[in-house]
């Protein structure tokens, strides 16, 4: 909403409030949210993040840094750090890419476009652990129909022994749902492209790929960059019910992201100190990712 | 929360009667099991409540084991705990470390005045939840131990004797051979690859896992999976995965699917295992007790248990602990010890009710189905082979997983693995010593 201004313009609709009160009141609810839901719980895993308590709660022994150093020293945590990185980043891939190359096709359609976004819609529906299974289910290693097909093809899928093999199927089972989110976006994003710029780049001359990388891919900017934010966001933090129903973070922990660890540690292993420093060190990470986002990739995207 | 609070309080509001007077002590009971077994434990629990009228048990499924584990310790962190928990043998050690959340079932049992014999439980299944004293801190009850599944038509299959001597794995090497030169696609397979191959393989041979007997006479034990006795056998197994003849499905009982569709010729798994295969196998199959390395430790020593124990919470009036003590002793009967047996393939965990069970004639009918039995009650447990109590064993068992993985995958040899294994597990071994002084 660019506002035609000049030197001197004195109509600034700054409103003002005369005392206190209401301007408090106005923004209490949001404060209180973010102090119950983030400060407290942020602050209480920073402070327990320097105990080893016993898993009643019965009592806790004072360490200082000592869960940190014991992560740091722990060449497996500081290896999900790029196991988290590769993760996000393909799950943000994989995702994102297939999402706009249907939102694309659904625009062009004339007919039937209402059923194809309803389809294209409804794996967003489906669980994150159910979508594990799904997938699990498919590529089990003796009777999945996939893992079948591949066996006849002369390919031995084994997922439970091969890194790679789990990884790509944790990413593609984590980005499968996504791909409906995204889609919804996108395509909403590409219905609002203003019809005569394309018209007018058309008679132009322009082809299709040139109007859709130099008109329509800049228009969707501000989509591109909001979803890449919530898609690295949801791969650092809502996999983990995918990642537990597959690998359960192996083998040899090639699929243990920060989060899963956080969970394994915390709910399986009841190590409530560690637990606690993973979630402070994920949050710096996380904190530290969206400050450079904003900062530097915010700046490409044309509002 | 709230709402069933206010609920419940609406309920109890509108059904005071004078009869409330009388009202029954109410005993909450949280357990692991669905399906079968869970239908089987809430016929134990009716069974239980319609037997008398002082005390009424609630049941109620928390999800799988580390699932009731871990609502069992958010429910004692928020006050809420059941009387009774059922905990899997890899809790053992943080439940006996957590002093001031349970009550001993030794003392529940005395103070409840119940009649209670801890003796009369098998010494493999007591001694596990026994402390050094002779005191016993939870009561046993679904124990397994895992023993050696054979599919007959899969030997004939490949031309192999299938009643061919299985009791060695050296002989059983010799059968792998044969069966993958007779076209066999799966030779072995296996489920919960670290209690059996090496938790139940170190007792079974006699030789430790754990410094400090397994963990039993302190916390600051080491692992000793990497002793020579268990790096032979995993090289072995490796070798195996390596020629096709051992067949890696899983961390948990994902090889039983395998198993029970008729793929696979032998498989490593629980007793326990008895009500799926037989429900669902459409071959001729029988039960062999664990093969040993013959000349390795003292083989065959006992193998170990597997299950869970009922622990009971701090927290309660004393009435209630009353109510938990006839719960538990009428679990332990030997009647209700001897169906338990029967149904699920678990072992009977008092000497009565196995005794009763052969008197039934059931092990004559049903073949095999004593030799978990016998295989863990053949000798005395020694030192090595009582049972582990180590702490944070669940994330170990992880660890020992992911060690095994990488020997199955060929990245690693047994030592390194192993190695591996005990540096990685010892770490947290110092984390549950530190967090328990």
């Amino acid at each position: 909403m660019a506002r035609l201004s000049q030197p001197g313009d004195r109509l600034e609709k700054r409103v003002t409030f005369r005392g206190w009160l209401l301007p408090l009141l106005l923004i209490a609810p949001q404060v209180i949210i973010s102090a119950v839901f983030f400060f407290y719980p942020a602050g209480q895993a920073i402070w327990q993040s320097l105990f080893i308590p016993d898993p009643f709660g019965l009592s806790a022994q004072f360490v200082g840094l000592g869960n940190f150093e014991f992560l740091l020293n722990d060449k497996f945590y500081r290896a999900s750090f790029l196991t988290t990185a590769v993760f996000s980043i393909l799950v943000t891939l994989c995702s994102m890419v297939p999402a706009l190359f249907l939102a694309v096709l659904a625009d062009r359609l004339i007919k039937g476009s209402g059923v194809y976004r309803t389809l294209l819609i409804w794996p967003y529906a489906v669980a994150p652990a159910v979508a594990g299974v799904l997938w699990l289910f498919m590529f089990n290693t003796r009777v999945g129909v996939i893992s079948w097909y591949l066996g006849t093809l002369g390919y031995d899928w084994n997922h439970v022994l091969n890194g790679g093999e789990a990884m790509g199927l944790v990413v593609v089972a984590s980005a499968w749902g996504r791909i409906s989110y995204n889609f919804l976006f996108f395509f909403a994003a590409l219905q609002a492209v203003p019809r005569s710029v394309i018209e007018a780049a058309a008679i132009d001359g322009a082809r299709f790929w040139r109007r859709f990388w130099t008109i329509v891919l800049p228009l969707l900017s501000p989509t591109t960059f909001f979803l890449l934010v919530v898609n690295i966001v949801y791969a650092f933090f809502e996999t983990f019910g995918v990642i537990h129903t597959i690998t359960s973070g192996g083998p040899q922990q090639t699929t243990t992201i920060l989060v899963y660890k956080v969970f394994s540690d915390g709910f399986v292993g009841q190590d409530l100190g560690s637990s606690s420093a993973q979630s402070v060190i994920l949050l710096i990470v996380v904190g530290l990712l969206t400050v450079i986002q904003f900062k530097y990739i915010e700046k490409r995207v044309h509002y | 929360m709230n709402k069933t609070l206010i609920a419940g309080l609406a309920l109890s509001g509108t059904m005071l009667s004078p009869l409330a007077a009388y009202a029954q002590t109410e005993v909450q009971f949280w357990h692991a099991f669905t399906g079968r077994l869970g239908e089987l434990v809430k016929a134990q629990v009716e069974e239980f409540n319609a037997s008398q009228s002082d005390y009424v048990v609630v049941e109620s499924h928390k999800g799988n084991y580390s699932e009731t584990l871990n609502a069992g310790i958010a429910a004692f962190r928020a006050q809420e705990q059941p009387h009774v928990l059922m905990v899997f043998e890899v809790g053992t050690a943080t439940m006996m470390s957590a002093q001031g959340a349970i009550k001993p079932v030794y003392q529940v049992m005395a103070e409840s005045g119940a009649e209670f014999d801890p003796d009369a439980f098998i010494g493999s299944v007591k001694g596990y939840y026994t402390t050094t004293d002779g005191e016993m801190l939870s009561l046993p009850f679904n124990s397994s131990t895992p023993v050696l599944w054979v599919n007959r038509d899969a030997f004939k299959a490949a031309g192999v004797d299938p009643d061919t001597d299985l009791s060695t794995w050296q002989n059983v090497d010799a059968v792998l051979d044969q069966l993958k030169a007779g076209g066999s696609e799966c030779p072995l397979v296996t489920a919960w690859q670290s209690w059996i191959h090496l938790e139940n393989f170190s007792a079974y041979h006699d030789v430790p896992f754990a410094s400090k007997d397994n963990g039993f006479s302190g916390l600051d034990t080491e692992l000793m999976l990497n002793g020579e006795a268990q790096v032979a056998h995993l090289t072995a197994m490796g070798e195996w995965a390596k020629e096709g003849k051992f067949v890696y499905t899983g961390r948990r009982n994902e090889g039983g699917a395998n198993f029970r569709a008729g793929e696979c010729a032998l498989f490593t798994e629980s007793s326990a295992g008895y009500a799926g295969i037989k429900a669902e196998a459409q071959f001729d199959f029988d039960v062999r007790p664990l093969p040993y390395w013959e000349g390795v430790g003292n083989a065959p020593q006992n193998t170990i248990i597997g299950g869970a124990s009922l622990w009971v919470m701090e927290g309660h009036e004393s009435e209630e602990y009353k109510g938990v003590g006839a719960f538990l002793n009428f679990l332990s009967s030997s009647d209700v010890q001897a169906s338990w047996h029967q149904n699920t393939g678990y072992l009977p965990i008092t000497a009565a009710a196995g005794e009763a069970t052969r008197l039934a004639g059931f092990y004559d009918e049903n073949p095999g189905t004593d030799i978990a039995v016998i295989q863990m009650t053949a000798k005395e447990p020694t030192a090595n082979s009582k049972g582990l109590r180590l702490g944070s064993f669940d994330q170990i068992r992880g660890i020992i997983d992911e060690e095994l993985e990488a020997i199955w995958s060929g990245d690693k040899t047994a030592q390194a693995a192993m190695d591996s294994a005990k540096e990685r597990g010892d770490a947290l071994l110092r984390r549950f010593e530190s967090a328990n002084k």
